[in-house]
């Protein structure tokens, strides 16, 4: 072993070493950390800390039925995602796939919201939805229905639809901007063959923009369903998880565990549970695009 | 053939028409948020016009001073600048590394550092807290710093790799035989070429760290050292009522990055549709 080898060696782990003094201190050590704080009673305070077992498992599966309705909750916010944005995303795509004028304005402008903070845009739509002052129900009134105004986020019969809107309204254009991209991927000359054989519109959407669609539609979907799960900025600066727990998320509720109920090691059980249900979507996700990809 | 055209004539107004209507959803309530930082305190409720007739400016000197966005302004400017220069260093060293320099664990390094990209690990924030309690960086401008510094490591390295693996070696090669050393060929040969993909890179972490939330109101509690995101929240909470300097702080929140978009939206389009179509 000469020293100049060494020397080499050493001088290449250089250029690692700050990068990887962050990831280990801010990343690693704090994702094994939170493993060990889940099975202890640890108050976050105290430099006693106890080994509880898998108690706070338990209390969790048994115990903590809002817990598992924030999980409900964030899953209704996740399903309309997928569904309502999901599907204005993809027409808007397929509308400004099609050489249109001003495409580019439009595109710029649905990606706007996106861009924006979660709390800019729930303070905004806080003032929409506001019971006594609110833009909505000055709208309702002004074309006479007005009955059906009330204040938009602290009813419970609304609250959580009211939520899922503003996070809708937030997120469509990021998918639009995906989507469209992949829809222009798609070579135009195989549209064109089509064309010269005589397919029909339905034959060339079947055989060509669909399979050639679905590996991205299923990013999308994946990117949708993680993003939604763990919605937190837009819950905080409107309801705060309220009426009641009408619009509770689990990160609102880790949260709330963590710093409301000093409760520092049961909430990473929380965190843990609710990180494994979201590595088994994304994996049923996975599987079920590669079984498409197989039809 | 003139019943085609009329056809076609119709079915494009309604394309239009319904993407007009989507784009004005989008625009109005920014828009509203503007005019309504314009009118005051007692006319904001009643008067819904969206081009106030006197426009009370002043108000943007009072959210500026008396309601701290100028501070909270300044903070969130420091925290960027900073968390975009590390994210770019920082990476694009590691990522140089992995594409061209040779060292044990390599192939399994860099699958460590992408791995937590696609893992989601929701709850580790309570981990990151009891760290930063014992570092003693809760509460300081370090603590805010840094975490997302490694926040941005993942996407950092991973773009930049990337990038360099498909750059041509023959430049590097050259002047290392000119007995240029391993470091100066990266800062003055490879991290020049790289510069489009530092672009995207920077545009990202900028939008991410102006637009944080999470972090700051997890840590920060002394508002001298609060960014803009976190100074809306406790603005909001003391002065429910002033809706006029809400909105003038919105604004001032959002101009920035707005000028950023529209200036660079191409980049920015680039970016999340290259890295989503490929992978």
């Amino acid at each position: 072993m000469n020293l100049q080898r060494i020397r080499n060696f050493a001088g290449n782990y250089i250029f690692i070493l700050p990068a990887f003094l962050l990831f280990f201190t801010f990343s690693l050590y704090p994702y094994f950390n939170m493993f060990y704080l889940s099975v202890t009673n640890w108050d976050g305070i105290s430099s006693s800390v106890t080994l509880v077992g898998l108690e706070n498992f338990k209390d969790i599966f048994s115990d903590n039925a809002v817990f598992w309705l924030s999980m409900k909750n964030a899953g209704v916010i996740t399903f309309l995602a997928l569904t309502v944005q999901n599907f204005l995303a993809l027409t808007l795509a397929f509308l400004c796939d099609r050489d249109i004028k001003g495409g580019n304005i439009y595109r710029v402008i649905f990606y706007l919201p996106p861009v924006l903070s979660g709390i800019v845009v729930a303070l905004i739509w806080n003032w929409i939805y506001d019971g006594n002052y609110g833009l909505l129900n000055h709208f309702l009134t002004m074309i006479g229905l007005g009955d059906l105004s009330r204040a938009w986020t602290s009813d419970p019969k609304t609250a959580l639809f009211a939520v899922a809107v503003i996070h809708m309204w937030k997120g469509f254009g990021w998918g639009f901007v995906i989507l469209l991209a992949g829809l222009q991927s798609i070579p135009r000359e195989l549209y064109e063959a089509a064309r010269v054989d005589g397919a029909s519109g339905w034959v060339v959407f079947k055989n060509i923009t669909a399979p050639l669609m679905i590996p991205v539609f299923i990013l999308v979907s994946i990117l949708t369903i993680l993003g939604t799960m763990q919605i937190f900025d837009i819950i905080y600066a409107t309801t705060g998880g309220g009426p009641g727990y009408h619009t509770e998320v689990p990160i609102t509720r880790i949260y709330a565990m963590m710093i409301g109920s000093s409760k520092f090691g049961y909430a990473c059980a929380m965190g843990v549970i609710f990180g494994v249900v979201l590595l088994i979507i994304s994996m049923v996700q996975i599987r079920v695009s590669k079984m498409m990809r197989q039809v | 053939m003139n019943y085609e055209k009329m056809k076609r004539l119709t079915i494009s107004f309604f394309i239009h028409l319904f993407l007009i209507l989507v784009s004005l959803s989008c625009l109005f309530p920014l828009w509203w948020a503007f005019a309504s930082s314009l009118k005051t305190q007692e006319t904001v409720f009643n008067d819904l016009s969206l081009f106030p007739k006197n426009p009370h400016w002043e108000n943007y000197f009072y959210a500026w001073t008396k309601a701290d966005f100028g501070l909270y302004f300044l903070n969130s400017l420091f925290y960027t600048a900073v968390v975009v220069v590390g994210v770019i260093l920082f990476s694009s060293m590691a990522a140089y590394a992995f594409s061209r320099l040779r060292f044990r664990g390599k192939n399994f390094l860099f699958l460590v550092i992408i791995s937590t990209m696609m893992i989601p690990i929701p709850g580790s924030f309570i981990a990151l807290y009891a760290l930063l309690t014992k570092l003693r960086l809760v509460d300081t401008q370090l603590g805010y710093i840094l975490p997302q510094i490694n926040g941005g490591l993942a996407l950092g390295i991973f773009l930049l790799k990337t990038f360099f693996d498909d750059l041509p070696k023959e430049l590097e090669d050259s002047a290392r035989i000119d007995g240029c050393g391993r470091f100066r060929v990266y800062w003055h040969i490879a991290l020049p070429l790289a510069r489009p993909a530092i672009a995207v890179l920077a545009i990202f972490n900028i939008l991410a760290v102006w637009n944080e939330f999470f972090l700051s109101n997890l840590i920060l509690s002394d508002k001298k050292l609060m960014p803009l995101q976190r100074g809306l929240m406790v603005f909001q909470g003391a002065h429910i009522t002033q809706y006029p300097l809400l909105m003038a702080g919105i604004v001032i929140t959002v101009l920035p990055v707005l000028a950023v978009y529209l200036l660079l939206q191409k980049h920015i389009i680039k970016g999340i549709t290259a890295g989503a179509v490929k992978g």
